[in-house]
């Protein structure tokens, strides 16, 4: 299973931001978000979602193997992470995201809240 | 730690340049909640007297709520607030977007400007770091223009407020504009930050804003997303937005139309919100953590230009469009763009433009004086009109001024269809034949306004429900009745409290009033935000004392201020309405001056219009009472 972006549908609220960092860190901060979205104003005038499908080059490309696959998702063991920031230059989405109260990346974890919450289904989970 | 609140308070003197940041009382949190309640009380604590709106000893203040960039629906909004350059008294102006939320996620819940910058800036604002930086290369932009510019500069993370050419030549209704489209449109608080000599405020923020339970956050933000989507107006209301009213408005006769001389259009199916979804729309744009998106972002193609707007939105439609006579979505979506880019506001200046194009019509300004000839229906008439304005070029100096002191500069029976009141334009909903709502825009405590009070569905058509209900309802007769104008006050009163605890609270009314969503959502997502427990009924009663703060401050500011400032335009107590539902009908002096009474003995102010001493003290405003002796309506105009 897999997120998927409908841009299209789209509206920018950014309630899924909210709700991931809400859910991950039990913190009200759009910042520590592991998805993006990307307002196109004011031509073309469309959004563009940003969103993490679990492709594992972050895996790849952590010099410590702290990223690990889990039933098709990747997690970052935090006991292992170094913080070098190599995955989030690794991301080709640009979803991996580094904030200065965190010890690790913000990667996401497929908890599924993003797609669960958004009032427009521009997130979705496919197979 | 004050739990909802990023906890802290900017201020920025711009002629010293002092940035201070200063936590927020607790106790100005407990007693005044936040946005609107803030503004309220600072102005009153903090406006020097015989200040000028725009010199620059006015305030200009940005305001959230304990709610704002919370986790629930639409927590976007912002509260600004100063000495209203509109009519000299109380101002304030909301927007919705994401500049709220992001100004507390860096760290504050209120920004107060003060002085004036000594050459065109820019303020920036990054978490803990707080800068004015020099904008000499965006002045003269317009409003778009030098957002777009700034986010190819800075980055799209920030959330910009821009002023246009309207701003920077202190138009009394010009606007402030975020997102390429969101306006803080009314009171001229555009002016006030032109003044200021500040072009654009940039806010990005990076921090957590503490909560009480973020675990029961999550469960009532859940709750309330899963509650919206079930209600029937979240797909039945949400594709048209506030536009999809315009056929309600037309049939019960209350659309303003051609400078408000009637009240109904047989054009209307050119502007309203179905024109919008075929014509124009490219994509639905919501404001922060909106599920049910109003605004309709497109594209409009005319003879003029081919722009992209944000819009229009029912009030454009109505000031712009049936007002102007504009008789294409597209007309009125260019008219729309221009506005925006020049920073003007839509309500105000499609109320300029319309006296103005009366005026031509009735020979009391010519071609000479406008500069061509102009024509309601004439797309062409009103954007030369808007350029003028905001470039307080030819007659627009003078429009520039508002249609209050244009009127009285022009004289010859002109003010008497100078839609307004107390100075502020009336905003789009005619009411000769809704005594309830006339009230409602006489008391308005900015001016004739329609944010702080709206009972149309009460006054037409009977009805208490939500906006949708009234969208989906069966049309009863063709003729209305002469309404009852007795026995409005509690009605009004009830609203006036009602919408404006929302602008307290840092939340959008829309899905409550729109849709009919629930009042208990909001008490149990108070209480998992702050940790404290305040009911409905409480929250209502904070928005009354902060009605009663609000016209003790215009009381306060303006000299001669009372009575006299609540009557409505004489067009609507002397002109029948012509055609439409409301033929015939207009509403008596007399009648308007029982409206009044049974107010002022509601509210517990005197026969004038002023608070009483023992209504202030019995809402905790006892500095206030005390402040009365002082106040400027003692003196004369």
């Amino acid at each position: 299973m897999k997120l998927i972006a409908k841009s299209e549908r789209c509206s920018g609220c950014g309630a899924c931001r909210l709700v991931c960092a809400l859910t991950n860190f039990a913190q009200v901060n759009p910042a520590m978000a592991a998805l993006s979205i990307h307002g196109r104003f004011p031509a073309p005038g469309v959004y563009e979602i940003g969103l993490c499908d679990q492709c594992g080059v972050c895996a790849e490309a952590c010099p410590v193997d702290a990223i690990e696959e889990n039933n098709g998702v990747y997690l970052i063991d935090a006991d292992t992470c170094i913080a070098c920031g190599e995955c989030i230059d690794a991301c080709p989405h640009g979803v991996m995201f580094e904030h200065a109260q965190m010890d690790t990346p913000i990667k996401c974890t497929l908890c599924k809240a993003c797609a669960e919450i958004c009032p427009r289904d521009a997130l979705q989970l496919a197979e | 730690m004050l739990n909802g609140y990023a906890g802290a308070i900017l201020r920025v003197d711009l002629t010293t340049e002092t940035i201070t940041k200063q936590p927020l009382p607790v106790g100005l949190a407990e007693a005044f909640i936040g946005g609107r309640g803030f503004v309220a009380k600072t102005l009153f604590d903090e406006l020097k007297p015989d200040t000028d709106p725009l010199g620059p000893d006015n305030l200009f203040i940005a305001a959230s709520g304990p709610l704002s960039g919370q986790f629930m629906p639409a927590s976007g909004k912002t509260h600004f607030g100063c000495k209203s350059p509109a009519t000299g008294g109380y101002g304030d102006s909301n927007l919705g977007g994401h500049f709220g939320p992001a100004l507390k996620y860096a760290g504050y819940d209120m920004l107060i400007l003060t002085g004036r910058a000594a050459s065109p800036s820019l303020l920036v604002i990054e978490d803990d770091s707080v800068s004015v930086r020099p904008a000499d290369n965006l002045w003269g932009l317009g409003s778009l223009s030098a957002e777009t510019r700034l986010k190819e500069e800075m980055g799209e993370d920030y959330q910009i407020l821009t002023i246009g050419p309207a701003g920077e030549n202190r138009v009394k209704y010009a606007c402030i504009t975020h997102d390429f489209g969101r306006q803080a449109g009314r009171v001229g608080i555009g002016a006030v930050l032109g003044s200021k000599n500040i072009k654009a405020i940039a806010v990005k923020g990076t921090q957590s804003i503490p909560v009480a339970d973020p675990k029961g956050l999550l469960e009532e933000g859940k709750r309330a997303y899963r509650d919206v989507r079930a209600k029937p107006g979240f797909t039945g209301w949400t594709p048209e937005g506030t536009a999809g009213i315009t056929d309600w408005i037309n049939r019960v006769g209350a659309f303003p139309t051609r400078n408000f001389q009637t009240s109904y259009w047989d054009q209307h199916t050119q502007i309203n919100g179905a024109a919008i979804l075929r014509e124009l729309k490219i994509t639905d744009k919501g404001c922060y953590c909106c599920p049910t998106p109003c605004g309709k972002y497109g594209r409009a193609k005319t003879g003029l230009g081919d722009v992209y707007v944000e819009g229009p939105e029912f009030e454009t439609n109505s000031l712009l469009g049936s007002n102007c006579l504009l008789g294409e979505i597209s007309e009125v979506a260019y008219a729309n763009y221009i506005c925006d880019e020049l920073g003007l506001d839509t309500i105000s200046a499609g109320v300029v433009c319309s006296w103005a194009i009366e005026c031509y019509e009735k020979g009391l300004l010519d071609r000479d004086a406008i500069g061509r000839e102009v024509a309601f229906g004439d797309l062409a008439s009103v954007v030369h009109l808007l350029e003028c304005i905001a470039r307080r070029r030819g007659i627009g100096d003078l429009l520039a001024e508002g249609v209050k002191q244009a009127a009285q500069k022009i004289g010859e029976g002109s003010d008497a269809f100078a839609i307004h009141v107390k100075g502020l334009e009336w905003s789009g909903y005619e009411c000769r034949n809704a005594p309830g709502m006339m009230l409602a825009y006489m008391t308005s405590d900015i001016g004739a306004h329609h944010a702080r009070a709206w009972v149309l569905g009460h006054d037409l058509a009977g009805s208490s429900g939500s906006v949708h209900d009234l969208i989906v309802s069966e049309a009863k007769s063709d003729k209305l009745p002469k309404s009852e104008v007795s026995g409005r006050a509690a009605t009004v009163i009830e609203s006036q409290h009602l919408r404006p605890l929302f602008d307290l609270l840092g939340i959008c009314r829309l899905q409550f009033m729109e849709l009919g969503f629930e009042v208990e959502h909001y008490e149990r997502l108070y209480e998992v935000v702050t940790g404290k427990r305040m009911t409905w009924k409480q929250m209502l009663a904070v928005s009354e004392k902060v009605w009663q703060l609000t016209r003790s401050i215009s009381a306060r500011e303006i000299p001669g201020f009372g009575r006299g400032w609540d009557y409505p335009p004489e067009r609507f107590m002397s002109e029948p309405v012509p055609d439409g539902p409301n033929q015939g009908h207009c509403i008596s002096r007399k009648e308007v001056d029982i409206l009044l009474d049974e107010y002022y003995a509601m509210r517990g102010w005197d026969s004038n219009g002023l608070p009483k001493v023992e209504t202030l003290q019995a809402m905790g405003l006892a500095d206030v009472a005390a402040s009365m002796p002082e106040w400027a309506c003692h003196r004369s105009t």
